[in-house]
C-alpha cells in the first residue's frame, strides 16, 4: 500500500491564485496615484537634486533658437539684374550651444537662383541648407545671388514673405553635462547663512509650541458648554479655513506703521506707545532687563505670532476630539476623591493628550519648517525674517539663479529628513 | 470664621479686571463705529467693576437676588461716571450722547453678567483650595474667551471695514470704521463693483471655482480605489504603503516649485491651468488617501463580503457598498481638498502669468502694490475669504469629523 506523499502537506506557500488577482487587482487601483506622485513628487525631488549641481539661471529656461534676419541686397530694374538675398542667423542664447542646424527657404517664384552658400543645395525654388553647430551667441550670414526676371519686374515680391524654417536641437540647459558645486559654495558661504539657518529654527520650534499650547487652551475653553459655542468654533476655525494671501494681507495693513495702519494707531490712541512701530519691518529692540541687554527680534516674532494665529485652531480640533473621546466616568471619580479642577486638569486630562500632542508637535513641526507663503506675504523675507524656505524663492526667482535655489532647497530637504529621523527613533509606536 | 473670606477679596479683583476690561473693549468698539477719539477710561472701569464685583458677592449665593444685578449695574454706572468726571468714554457726554449712553449701558450690563458667572454660587466667605480653582479657572477661561475672540475677529474685521472705506478716509482716521449706510448700495461697494468690472475678479473667481472643483474630482478619482486598496485587499508592501503615504505630504512645496518650474516651462505648461490641475491633485492625493483609508477600515467587511458572495465584483462592492456608506468620509475629504486647492498661493503665484487665467489667491497678489488702493486690496481679500468660509461653516461637522478621524486617530 503506497504511503501518502506528505511532502507537500501544510500551510500553502507562496500566493494562491486567488491572491495573486487580488494582488494584481490592488496595483492596479494604486498604479495612478503612483505614477502621478511619482512625477510630481519624487521626480522633481531628484531633479532638484540635479539642479542644484548646475549653473543654470532663470533666463537659461527659455530654450535658445536660431533667429534670422533675411534680406534683399542690391536693385533689381531690369531683366537679368543680380541680387544677393542675405539671411542673416544668430544663435539667440549667449550661454548654450545649437547642434546640427537646418535650414530651408522658398525663393520667390519670380527670381532665379544663380549661385548658393556652399553648404545649401536649391532644388528649384527651394533652399536648403545644413549650417552644422552653432556655438553659443554665433552668428553668420548665408548669402543666396538671384538673378530678376519680368515676373519679378512686373509685380516685385518681397523675399521676407515666405518664414525662412530650421530644424535644429537646442542643448538642453537641463540635461546637458555641465556640473558643478559652484551652487553649494555660494550657499554656505554666503554670510547670511547661519542666521537663516537659525531664523528658521526659531521660527519653527516657537510657532509650533505656541500653537500647540494656544490649541490646547483654546480646546479648554471649547469644552465648556455655552450659547454660542457653535459660533466661536467657526470663528476659531476660521483662521486656518480662510486663504493665506487674504488673511496675511490683512494683518500686512493692520500692523502698518505708516498712516492708516490701525494696530498702530490704536496703540497711539491707547496711549500705549508713542509713535508708530514697524512691526513687520524692524528687525530687533535693544532691551533691557535687570542691567543685561539683548536684542529681541521683532519682526520674525510678529511673523511667528501669525503663525500661532493661523494654526492654533488645527491644535485645537486635535485635542478637542481627544478630550471628548476621554470617558466622563475618570473625572467623576477623581471628584468624588476631591481632585481639584486643576489637579484633573494636570493628573487626568493632561497625560490623556500627552499622545496626540506628541503626533501634532512632530506633524506641525516639520509643516512650520516646510512653511513658505506665510512669511513670503508677510515680510518677503525682510528684517531677519529670512528663513531657509524663502531663501530658496530668494536664490532662485528673485537672484534669478536656480542652481543656488535648489542648492538651498537641498539644504531644506535635508534637514527635513535629519528631523524626521530623529523623531520616528524617539517617538512611541502606536501614536501616530 | 469671619463674613468676608478669600472668595469675597478674588472675586473684587476679578470684578475690577472685567471692568478694566469691558471699559477698554467697549470704548474702542464705540470708538470703530463712530470714528470719534474715544479714550478708555481704565482706572474708572477698574474701580466701578470693584465696587460692583463686592456689591454682588455681598451676600452669599442664596441671598441673592435679581434685584442684586441691577444694583450693581447701577453703582457701576455711577461710580464710572463719577470716577471719569462724568466723561465714562473719555469725551464730554455732550457729543455722540445716545451713542454714550448705549455703549456705557452696555459696558454695565456686561461687566456684571461676567462678574456674576464668574462668582456664580461662590460665597463671600473664605472657602477650600477646590472653590477657589473654580473661581480662577471661570474668570481666566472667561477672559481667554474674549481674548480669543477679539484676537481672531479683529484681522477680518478690519478687512471687512478696510474694502468698505476708501484710502484718503483710511489714511486720515484709520480708527474710523463708521459706515454711511446713507450713501447707497453702489457707493458702498464700490471696491467690490470695481474688481469686478475693472480688475477681471469675475474670471479669478471662475478660475479659482473651475480649479479647485476639478482638484477636488481628480483627487476622489485616484484616491478611492487607492485607498480601498491600501484598506482591504491584501498584496506585498501594504503596510509599508499605508505609513509612508503621509511622508509625501512631509515633502516641502517650496523644494518641489524649482524643478517642476524649470520642466513646465520647457513642457510649455507653466502657465496653464493644466499645470495646476497636474500639481494640486499630486499633493492632495496622498493626504485623501490616508484620510478614506481610515475610515474604509471602519467599514465591517462582512458588508463586503455579502456582496461579494451574492456574486457583486470588486469594481461593484466598491461601488454600490463601500462608497455609500463612506460617503460621509468622502464629503470631508472633498471639502478639505477644496479648501487646500482654493487657499493655494504658492504655484499659482509661481506658474500662473496670464490674466485670463489668474486664480483669486493670485489676482489678489497682483493687487498688493501701492498703485492699487487698499480698500481694494481687502475687498479681494474678502472675495477670496467668502466662499470657502461658508462652505466651510456650512459642513463643519463633516469636516472636523473627517479631519480628526481620519489623519490621526484618537
Amino acid at each position: 500500500m503506497p504511503t501518502p506523499d506528505t511532502s507537500n502537506q501544510g500551510p500553502p506557500k507562496g500566493l494562491g491564485p486567488l491572491a495573486k488577482r487580488e494582488m494584481r487587482f490592488a496595483y492596479v487601483l494604486l498604479l495612478p496615484t503612483f505614477l502621478i506622485v511619482l512625477s510630481v513628487v519624487l521626480f522633481p525631488l531628484i531633479a532638484n537634486v540635479w539642479i542644484s549641481f548646475k549653473p543654470v539661471t532663470l533666463g537659461d529656461l527659455r530654450a535658445p533658437a536660431i533667429l534670422v534676419n533675411e534680406r534683399l541686397m542690391g536693385d533689381l530694374e531690369a531683366v537679368g539684374d543680380k541680387a544677393d538675398i542675405r539671411y542673416r542667423a544668430r544663435n539667440s542664447s549667449r550661454k548654450s550651444a545649437i547642434a546640427d542646424v537646418l535650414f530651408t527657404d522658398t525663393i520667390p517664384e519670380s527670381l532665379t537662383v544663380i549661385s548658393v552658400d556652399d553648404r545649401c543645395v536649391a532644388d528649384g525654388q527651394n533652399l536648403s541648407c545644413d549650417l552644422g553647430d552653432y556655438e553659443a551667441g554665433q552668428r553668420e550670414d548665408i548669402i543666396v545671388r538671384v538673378a530678376a526676371t519680368q515676373a519679378f519686374l512686373d509685380a516685385p515680391e518681397n523675399v521676407k514673405d515666405t518664414d525662412p524654417a530650421f530644424t535644429f536641437e537646442p542643448e538642453n540647459i537641463l540635461t546637458n553635462g555641465d556640473f558643478t558645486l559652484d551652487n553649494f559654495r555660494r550657499v554656505f558661504n554666503a554670510s547670511d547663512f547661519w542666521p537663516v539657518l537659525w531664523a528658521s529654527m526659531y521660527y519653527t520650534i516657537a510657532g509650533t509650541i505656541g500653537a500647540l499650547v494656544m490649541g490646547l487652551f483654546a480646546a479648554q475653553l471649547m469644552n465648556i458648554t455655552f450659547g454660542g459655542r457653535a459660533f466661536l468654533r467657526g470663528l476659531f476655525l476660521s483662521p486656518y479655513v480662510a486663504p493665506v494671501i487674504a488673511v496675511a494681507l490683512a494683518w500686512v495693513l493692520l500692523l502698518d506703521p505708516g498712516p492708516g495702519g490701525t494696530l498702530n494707531a490704536l496703540l497711539i490712541q491707547l496711549g500705549v506707545i508713542e509713535g508708530p512701530i514697524s512691526f513687520l519691518g524692524q528687525r530687533a529692540v535693544e532691551i533691557n532687563v535687570l542691567g543685561l541687554s539683548f536684542d529681541f527680534p521683532v519682526a520674525l516674532t510678529v511673523v511667528i505670532i501669525f503663525e500661532i494665529w493661523r494654526y492654533f485652531p488645527l491644535a485645537m480640533l486635535f485635542i478637542l476630539a481627544r478630550m471628548q473621546s476621554v470617558s466622563t466616568d475618570i473625572y467623576e471619580a477623581a471628584e468624588i476623591d476631591g481632585a481639584t479642577p486643576l489637579q484633573q486638569f494636570r493628573f487626568i486630562s493632561l497625560p490623556q493628550l500627552m499622545g496626540i500632542m506628541a503626533v501634532l508637535f512632530l506633524l506641525r513641526f516639520i509643516w512650520t519648517f516646510n512653511k513658505f507663503d506665510d512669511i513670503f506675504l508677510l515680510t518677503g523675507g525682510a528684517a531677519g525674517t529670512r528663513t531657509l524656505t524663502v531663501n530658496v524663492y530668494e536664490q532662485a526667482f528673485a537672484v534669478s539663479n536656480l542652481g543656488a535655489g535648489a542648492a538651498v532647497a537641498v539644504v531644506v530637504f535635508l534637514v527635513l529628513l535629519f528631523f524626521s529621523v530623529i523623531f520616528f527613533k524617539f517617538s512611541p509606536e502606536d501614536d501616530a | 470664621m469671619s463674613r468676608f473670606g478669600n472668595i469675597f477679596y478674588l472675586s473684587v479683583l476679578f470684578g475690577a479686571l472685567w471692568g478694566a476690561v469691558w471699559v477698554i473693549i467697549i470704548t474702542l468698539l464705540a470708538l470703530f463705529i463712530s470714528g470719534l477719539t474715544f479714550q478708555p477710561q481704565v482706572t474708572a472701569g477698574a474701580l466701578a467693576g470693584l465696587i460692583a464685583a463686592a456689591l454682588l458677592v455681598f451676600h452669599p449665593p442664596a441671598k441673592r437676588t435679581l434685584g442684586m444685578p441691577a444694583l450693581a449695574g447701577f453703582a457701576f454706572l455711577l461710580v464710572l461716571v463719577l470716577a471719569s468726571g462724568t466723561q465714562p468714554m473719555g469725551l464730554p457726554l455732550g457729543s455722540y450722547s445716545v451713542g454714550q449712553l448705549v455703549f456705557t449701558v452696555l459696558m454695565a450690563v456686561v461687566t456684571v453678567q461676567s462678574i456674576h458667572l464668574t462668582c456664580m454660587n461662590l460665597g463671600p466667605g473664605r472657602e477650600k483650595r477646590y472653590n477657589v480653582e473654580v473661581l480662577c479657572l471661570r474668570f481666566i477661561k472667561g477672559f481667554g474667551l474674549v481674548a480669543f475672540t477679539i484676537a481672531v475677529a479683529l484681522p477680518f474685521f478690519v478687512m471687512v471695514m478696510m474694502s468698505l472705506k476708501n484710502q484718503q478716509l483710511l489714511l486720515s482716521n484709520p480708527l474710523d470704521f463708521s459706515i454711511d449706510l446713507g450713501q447707497g448700495f453702489a457707493a458702498l461697494f464700490r471696491s467690490y463693483i470695481e474688481l469686478f468690472t475693472q480688475y477681471h475678479f469675475g474670471t479669478y473667481l471662475l478660475n479659482s471655482a473651475l480649479v479647485s472643483v476639478a482638484t477636488v474630482a481628480i483627487t476622489l478619482f485616484f484616491a478611492v480605489p487607492g485607498a480601498y486598496a491600501v484598506a482591504r485587499l491584501r498584496f506585498p508592501g501594504q503596510n509599508f504603503l499605508s505609513r509612508s503615504i503621509l511622508l509625501i505630504y512631509m515633502v516641502p512645496m517650496i523644494v518641489l516649485v524649482i524643478p517642476l518650474y524649470a520642466i513646465f516651462s520647457q513642457l510649455g505648461m507653466r502657465n496653464t491651468l493644466w499645470g495646476l490641475l497636474f500639481v494640486y491633485p499630486a499633493t492632495t492625493i496622498p493626504v485623501a488617501l490616508y484620510m478614506l483609508q481610515g475610515y474604509f477600515r471602519g467599514i465591517p467587511a462582512e458588508l463586503e463580503e455579502a456582496g461579494l458572495m451574492d456574486g457583486l465584483t470588486r469594481l461593484n462592492v466598491i461601488r454600490k457598498i463601500t462608497l455609500p456608506l463612506a460617503l460621509p468620509a468622502l464629503a470631508s475629504v472633498a471639502l478639505y481638498v477644496f479648501m487646500i486647492a482654493w487657499n493655494e498661493f504658492l504655484f499659482a503665484f509661481m506658474f500662473l502669468d496670464n490674466v485670463d487665467l489668474f486664480t483669486l489667491s493670485r489676482g489678489i497678489a497682483e493687487l498688493n502694490s501701492s498703485e492699487v488702493p487698499r480698500q481694494h486690496l481687502m475687498a479681494g481679500a474678502v472675495i477670496a475669504t467668502v466662499p470657502v468660509l461658508a462652505l466651510f461653516l456650512w459642513f463643519e461637522r463633516f469636516l472636523v469629523a473627517g479631519l480628526t478621524a481620519g489623519s490621526v486617530k484618537g
